[in-house]
């Protein structure tokens, strides 16, 4: 598989979010805004690419035995860049994260791709990869966030969308709303691979 | 008293760091299939939560403030989290094979758990003296227990019913998580008044 299909499987077919549903943490937390949820994606993104090239880059002076504490100590590195970067250049979107950026380090995601890519493939291959799963989890929060945004706050990214008669149902911003957006989305994917499948 | 009081109702009920602070969720939508592992797992997560915010509150009072160096927090809080649970791991080893048993397999899950590091990150944003420091990670592993104690126990019923086949595993489970947390948000404005 080359560069072009190490990217295009975490868009699709290895979707961090709704194929192999990792990450949710974040994902429901954050996603009340399409602000938000593509920031928090970005933010991921940075710190999985850093992580990937780093790890992939010294995968063979890693004592085999203590590579976990190893690659977190790795991730939480970017992860404190990321945190300091966002309340220097963006301070609304970090205090609107809140503590799930410094969160990100404890993201499934990231040390799962660390364990499983990584530390056995060479540099070009794990940008591809950081890059694919990064993106397949921007797009994920992005369609969450637009759907809560939507039916909860009747905006898209802070523009009034839904005609004014809409009520917005608020309920969608709200804890349960994180839930009750993920849970039908998920079974929605699932219905469309098994299609495909076929 | 009052305040300590206050702190637990609302890390237990209102703040569950489940259903409203989404901590947590990977073990709570794995290990919730069976009402005993449920239980295992709970148990272990309130020991290390309470343990995890002791050590981390006297790290970051002791050696991050007075050395200046807060910007370490998360490499310093996550470290010290897995050094822990190793620790405790070796140690029920060595003491009582019983508990190992119990709690066994689901002490290393813990390490990535973003709820104990969740309430490290929250004891000191809120500021927390240390009473309330360890008020504040009991209560947040008990609410952790309860949640997924209670979903464990719909969970065993709902092999019985006829889930549609896309349904059935992580949405199903959303959906029901969706139910618990609007019930739960009944407890919102306890304390407004």
């Amino acid at each position: 598989m080359g560069f072009y299909g190490e990217f295009l499987k975490g868009i699709w077919r290895e979707n961090p979010t709704f194929r192999i549903v990792l990450g949710i943490c974040p994902t429901l937390a954050i996603s009340t805004s399409v602000i938000n949820g593509v920031g928090m994606g970005l933010a991921a993104t940075f710190v999985l690419l850093g992580s990937n090239v780093f790890i992939s880059l010294v995968r063979n002076m890693i004592p085999d035995k203590i590579r976990i504490p190893a690659f977190i100590v790795v991730i939480s590195t970017f992860v404190t860049i990321v945190d300091l970067a966002m309340a220097a250049f963006t301070p609304e979107l970090h205090k609107a994260l809140g503590i799930f950026i410094p969160l990100i380090v404890v993201n499934c995601i990231i040390l799962g791709r660390a364990e499983a890519f990584a530390c056995k493939a060479t540099v070009w291959m794990s940008v591809a990869d950081a890059l694919g799963m990064g993106a397949g989890f921007t797009l994920a929060l992005s369609l969450i966030s637009a759907i809560r945004e939507l039916l909860g706050n009747g905006t898209l990214l802070g523009l009034h969308i839904m005609p004014s008669a809409y009520v917005p149902a608020v309920i969608m911003i709200l804890p349960p709303g994180a839930f009750l957006t993920i849970g039908p989305l998920l079974g929605f994917f699932n219905y469309l691979s098994k299609k495909r499948a076929k | 008293m009052e305040r300590l009081l206050i702190i637990l109702l609302s890390v237990v009920l209102i703040n569950n760091f489940i259903l409203s602070r989404f901590l947590g969720l990977c073990p709570f939508l794995g290990v919730s299939k069976e009402f005993k592992s449920s239980l295992s797992m709970g148990a272990a997560v309130i020991f290390v939560m309470a343990l995890a915010s002791i050590c981390t509150w006297f790290i970051n009072r002791y050696l991050l403030v007075p050395y200046h160096v807060e910007f370490l927090q998360t490499i310093v809080f996550i470290l010290v989290i897995a050094a822990l649970v190793q620790f405790v791991e070796m140690v029920i080893h060595k003491l009582s094979p019983l508990l190992q048993r119990a709690l066994g397999i689901y002490l290393p899950l813990i390490t990535t758990n973003c709820a104990v590091l969740g309430v490290c990150l929250l004891n000191v944003k809120e500021n927390y003296n240390l009473l309330e420091t360890i008020v504040h990670g009991v209560g947040g592993g008990v609410g952790f227990t309860m949640a997924i104690l209670i979903m464990a126990g719909i969970r065993e019923r709902l092999i019985l019913g006829r889930v549609p086949a896309s349904l059935q595993g992580f949405p199903i489970s959303f959906i029901v998580s969706c139910l618990l947390a609007l019930s739960f948000y009944g407890f919102q404005g306890f304390f407004a008044h």
